[in-house]
This record gives C-alpha cells, sequence and structure tokens, in this order.
C-alpha cells in the first residue's frame, strides 16, 4: 500500500469513528437531555426523572467516555495504519 | 482557631506553594514560554485546562446559577462539557500536530493571510480581555469577604501573584501552577459538598445522593407549593435551549485560551487523552454542581421559610444568616408585618437571595468548621488566579508573538520576543487590574459576547481549515466577516437596553432565539457562506493543501514541533 492510499485510508476510518461518536454526543444531550426531556421524565431513575437526569447528570458522564473511547480506538487505528507517533 | 484565621492559613500556604512553582519552572526560551516547551504529561495537561476553564463563576455562581433556574441550568452544565468532546475529535489533535505557538498562527498559515492572522489575534485578546476581568473581579470579592480588606486591595495582592508566575515562568510556570490551583480547587469544592450530601440524604457522594436521595421530588413539590416555579421543566422556548447548548459547546471548543493548552503536550495521541482527562476533572466539578445547587436550596427553604423575625436576629444556628445579611447579599424583609419571614412568588417575597451565596455559604449553612470555610475561599482564588494567568498568556502570545513578531519584526531575536513578550503580560495584568477594581457595568453581556463571536468565528474557521482541503482564504472571510456581523448586531440589538441604553430592545428574539443562543445561527451562515464562496473561487495552493494532509496523520508531531 502507497503512503497516499494509507493515508486516504486512515482519514476515512477516522471520519467514521468520529461521526459515530458525535451521535451519541448528540443524543444524549440534544435528544435524551432537551427534546425528549419532558418525555422521558415520566421514567424515573433512582429517584430523578430521566430527562432531568440527563440534562443535568448522564450528558456529562458520556460525553467523558466518549473521549477515552475515541482515544483508545484511535490508538489501534493509528497502529493500523502505520501512521503513529 | 477562629474562621479568618484558618483563612489566612490556607490562602497563605496555597500562595506560597504558586509562588514557589512559578519560581521553580522559570523560563528562557520563547519555546517554554508559549508552549512550556511541549513537554506536559498528558494528564497534567488536563488538569491545567480544567483550572484554566474553570473560573471564578463556575466555582461560585455555578451551582447558584443552577439553583435558581433549575432544570434550564442544564444549558450550562451541558455546554461548557460537551465542548470538549467536539475539542478532542475536531481540533485539538490536529492543531498539536500543526504545532505553531497560537491560535492565530494556524489561521494565519492554514489561510495563507496575513490580515487573516491580524484578525485571530485581535480577536484573541477581545476575548480573553473580556473574561479576564471579570476574573480579577472575583479575586477581589473574595478577599473582601473572608479576609475583610478593600476590594482594590485584594485585586492588588492578586495581580502580584499573578505577575510573578506568569512573567517569570512564562506558560511552562502557569502550566504547573494550574496543577496545583486545580487541586486545591476541587478539594474546596467536593468537601462541603460531600458533607452537604450526608447531612441531607444519607448519601455521602452527591452526584449519587442527588440520584438516589428524593431530592429533586421534594424540591419540586415545596417550589410548587410556595409558587416559584417548576424546578423540573425549563421556562424556556425548546428552540433556545438547544441554540444556547450549541452556541456555548461550539463557543467552548473555539476559545483561545483553551485550545492553546493542547499545544503544550508532545504528541498528537497526548492531545486526545489530555481532552479526556480535562473534561474528567471539569465534570468531577460540574457533576457535583447540581447536587449542591439541589441541596442547599432545599436546605435554604427549609430553614428560613416561615423563620420568625426574632430567630434571624438572636438563634445562635443562624448566625450565618446575620453575617450574609451584613455583606447585602441576603436580605430579609417583613412586608406584610405578621413578625415571620415568607418565601413567595413576586411581591409577596421576603426573603431575597443573592445566587452568589449557594456555594460560599453552604459550608456555614451546614455548620461546617472554619478550616473547611478557609479551604473554601482558596479555592475561589485558585479558580480565579488560575483562568486570569491563561486568558493572560493568550494575551501576550498574540500580541508579542502573532502581531509584533509575525507581522511588525520578523527579525526579532529570540531574547527580543521573550523580553517583549513578558513585557506585554506585565502590562497586561495592570490593564486586568484597572478593570477589576473598576469593572465595566455590562460583564455579563460581554461574555455572552465572547461565546458568540467564538462560536461564529474561531470555531467554524478551523474546523473547516482541518476538514475541507477545498476550503480557501476568500471563502474564509467572507464567511468570518458574515457570521460575526449577524452575531455582532443581534447581540447588541437584543441587548440594546443594557449596551446602548436603548428603552427598549432593537431587535426581538430571532426564531425564538435570543442573544445569548444567537451565535449558533451566526455559526450555521458561516459554515454555509465558506463552503459556497470557497467552492465558486480557486482552491487554496499546493503547499497549503499540503499542510492540511500533514496535519490529518499524527506521525512527525515532535519533529514539526522543532520550528
Amino acid at each position: 500500500m502507497d503512503d497516499k492510499a494509507r493515508y486516504e485510508g486512515y482519514w476515512k476510518a477516522n471520519i467514521r469513528l468520529i461521526t459515530i461518536l458525535l451521535g451519541v454526543w448528540a443524543l444524549v444531550s440534544y435528544v435524551f437531555g432537551i427534546i425528549l426531556a419532558p418525555v422521558l421524565n415520566g421514567i424515573t431513575l433512582g429517584a430523578l426523572p430521566l430527562g432531568f437526569w440527563f440534562a443535568q447528570q448522564g450528558s456529562m458522564i458520556v460525553f467523558v467516555i466518549l473521549i477515552f473511547v475515541y482515544c483508545k480506538l484511535m490508538d489501534g487505528v493509528d497502529k493500523e495504519y502505520d501512521v503513529n507517533e | 482557631m477562629s474562621v479568618e484565621a484558618w483563612t489566612y492559613l490556607l490562602v497563605g500556604i496555597s500562595f506560597a506553594g504558586y509562588i514557589y512553582i512559578g519560581y521553580a519552572n522559570r523560563v528562557r526560551d520563547t519555546k517554554g514560554f508559549y508552549v512550556a516547551g511541549q513537554g506536559v504529561p498528558a494528564v497534567a495537561n488536563g488538569a491545567a485546562t480544567a483550572a484554566d476553564w474553570m473560573s471564578a463563576a463556575s466555582f461560585i455562581s455555578m451551582a447558584g446559577i443552577i439553583a435558581f433556574l433549575g432544570y434550564d441550568g442544564a444549558i450550562y452544565l451541558m455546554g461548557w462539557t460537551g465542548g470538549y468532546v467536539l475539542l478532542a475529535l475536531l481540533l485539538a489533535p490536529y492543531l498539536r500536530k500543526f504545532g505553531q505557538y497560537t491560535v492565530p498562527d494556524f489561521v494565519g498559515d492554514r489561510y495563507y493571510s496575513q490580515t487573516a492572522r491580524a484578525i485571530a489575534a485581535i480577536a484573541a485578546v477581545f476575548i480573553s480581555f473580556t473574561y479576564v476581568a471579570g476574573q480579577m473581579r472575583g479575586v477581589g470579592i473574595v478577599f473582601s469577604r473572608y479576609l475583610q480588606v478593600e476590594i482594590w486591595l485584594g485585586v492588588v495582592i492578586g495581580m502580584i501573584i499573578v505577575a510573578f508566575f506568569a512573567v517569570l515562568g512564562g506558560m511552562k510556570g502557569i502550566t504547573w501552577t494550574q496543577v496545583a490551583q486545580y487541586s486545591v480547587l476541587i478539594l474546596a469544592y467536593l468537601i462541603p459538598a460531600f458533607a452537604l450530601a450526608f447531612i441531607i440524604t444519607g448519601i455521602p457522594i452527591p452526584q449519587l445522593a442527588l440520584t438516589f436521595g428524593n431530592i429533586i421530588p421534594r424540591l419540586e413539590g415545596v417550589q410548587t407549593e410556595l409558587g416559584l416555579g417548576s424546578y423540573l421543566n425549563s421556562s424556556r422556548p425548546m428552540i433556545d435551549v438547544l441554540a444556547i447548548t450549541i452556541a456555548l459547546m461550539a463557543g467552548t471548543a473555539g476559545l483561545p485560551h483553551v485550545i492553546v493548552r493542547f499545544y503544550t503536550v508532545p504528541s498528537v495521541r497526548a492531545a486526545r487523552y489530555s481532552a479526556g482527562w480535562a473534561l474528567l476533572f471539569i465534570a468531577l466539578l460540574y457533576t457535583t454542581a447540581p447536587a449542591l445547587a439541589a441541596f442547599a436550596k432545599l436546605n435554604l427553604i427549609d430553614t428560613l421559610n416561615g423563620v420568625s423575625v426574632d430567630a434571624v436576629q438572636n438563634e445562635p444556628s443562624l448566625a450565618w444568616a446575620r453575617s450574609w445579611e451584613t455583606t447585602g447579599l441576603l436580605k430579609f424583609d417583613d412586608k406584610n408585618g405578621d413578625g415571620k419571614y415568607a418565601m413567595a412568588a413576586g411581591d409577596a417575597n421576603e426573603v431575597s437571595i443573592d445566587r452568589d451565596i449557594i456555594v460560599l455559604a453552604t459550608p456555614e449553612v451546614a455548620g461546617l468548621s472554619g478550616p473547611i470555610i478557609g479551604l473554601v475561599a482558596a479555592g475561589g482564588l485558585a479558580a480565579a488566579l488560575s483562568t486570569a494567568s491563561g486568558l493572560l498568556l493568550v494575551i501576550s502570545s498574540s500580541l508579542s508573538h502573532d502581531l509584533y513578531y509575525r507581522l511588525i519584526k520578523p527579525t526579532a531575536t529570540e531574547s527580543e520576543r521573550l523580553l517583549v513578550g513578558r513585557l506585554v503580560i506585565f502590562l497586561a495584568i495592570l490593564v486586568a487590574g484597572y478593570f477589576g477594581i473598576n469593572p465595566p457595568g455590562f460583564v455579563a453581556e460581554v461574555v455572552a459576547f465572547a461565546f458568540g463571536l467564538a462560536a461564529a468565528s474561531f470555531f467554524p474557521l478551523i474546523l473547516l481549515g482541518i476538514f475541507d482541503k477545498r476550503t480557501n482564504s476568500t471563502g474564509a472571510v467572507a464567511g468570518m466577516i458574515v457570521g460575526l456581523v449577524f452575531t455582532a448586531v443581534m447581540i447588541v440589538g437584543q441587548r440594546s437596553v443594557q449596551l446602548l441604553g436603548t428603552p427598549e430592545p432593537m431587535i426581538g428574539p430571532f426564531l425564538g432565539i435570543t442573544a445569548q443562543g444567537i451565535g449558533t445561527v451566526g455559526m450555521i451562515l458561516n459554515f454555509v457562506v465558506t463552503y459556497v464562496v470557497s467552492r465558486a473561487t480557486e482552491a487554496p495552493p499546493q503547499h497549503v493543501q499540503d499542510m492540511v494532509e500533514s496535519v490529518r496523520i499524527p506521525r512527525g508531531a515532535g519533529a514539526a514541533s522543532g520550528h
């Protein structure tokens, strides 16, 4: 595989990963935390309505996890396409 | 020991620590001064970023804002954390690979334009100054409340401390001081929160206490009963909540003093991880804040609603209420003369509570002792000083590196550049101190401005610079002008009462979106205009396209930083 094809493959894999993770990012914050919050408030987590939980707790916890997942997966992608440091 | 003695002791020890760290990390070259020699480990950079990001406002006002807004407080919680996901996935790794010293460096090289470089530098200075004035004010307030000195003297003491480690150590001194400041501020925030959670619910971990401790349903009940509005539901149109959250996220990712922190790590991989650590450290405070907000609000209502005038004047357990009453942040007024103070909506309310007292008064309300109150004071000061120093470095690097060295005198030697950098940071501290002592009346408006402008300018500019090779200088400039002008006109128009003194706002909400969220619309306009104009005009030169290719590949970040 020449360098150009390798770099293109790497970039595509990266974009795919970013798209999926930002999909989750938008889902927990904009969709669960805001748009569907009134509906989700009908369900409770512990003593807390679920929409409120996503807005003030859950979305932030998911954000942290998302970044570390991206780091771990990119470590693999970097090695796979031999572009790691 | 008295509360005051504890406060002096803890503030004194922490300040001595910052000064020692600043001295031990003094620098001799511009690379150390601007980007800490690019040798900061990912975890340390994460802690420094968290301290840089969490200001006096986050520490002192955040929980109070949530306590008063209820659900709508989520706008700030999600908005100011979600931006780090954008940073980690879309900006930080590539800017680190690019490997220069500042954000205007990237803008100037990517858009092969000295004009773009100059505009970016001026925007960075403007955004940073709007912020730093508020930080210096925060330092003054904490000093005056806890140590009974005048606000101006508090600001001057803060200026001297910051000057010491920033002028001497540059980014390197600031970074390691911020790591220490993060430790102080997070302990100062968590210890009282753990104590209060345990006292109120029997569960010591605030996040779990909020979820399982039945606090929110009780608070919702009490609020509804007193006519204070719902704690669970939004009081704004959904489109406005969405727009504000998006604007804060994109604005966070576009703020120069946050971005520049990712230039200080040794590799692309470290840039990704340090964004993760930064958000973890920030989330420790931001997930605690809504718990603290709910506990403190319920506790305040329980304690103060219906309390007798006599008890407020004489009861020993309410001594904290009397001491806060003297600061004017807590006000009692028995309007109907029934000998009791009632909390209610509108004019019938007899207890008015300033939102800033939620965090600062919590230890006293919960009956915690002197050392913890002193620690909260040290934490507030750490939050204000760490943010101020990060902002001052951006101001210094924009003026001395981007404008002086890149545009005015490219032949300047290393030692000349270092001298100018130190001189500028010293002058910036004096200007910031002046605004801290004589604050402009419209700080809140200006902060909304900073986020809106960052969202409508830096964020699309950098994002497209990395992800769209076809974006050229013409498109970027056109997009920036449209985004910035639209956002600025909308903010000034909607806030004309505060900013221009008109009797009525000149412009109403745009499609239901208020001034705080208008940056989202400006950002979308910027994206569309940049994309269309770039494709209608010629492609960027080959060497710029090659540069974009190169920032996308992690390998070689060490070498790239060599120039």
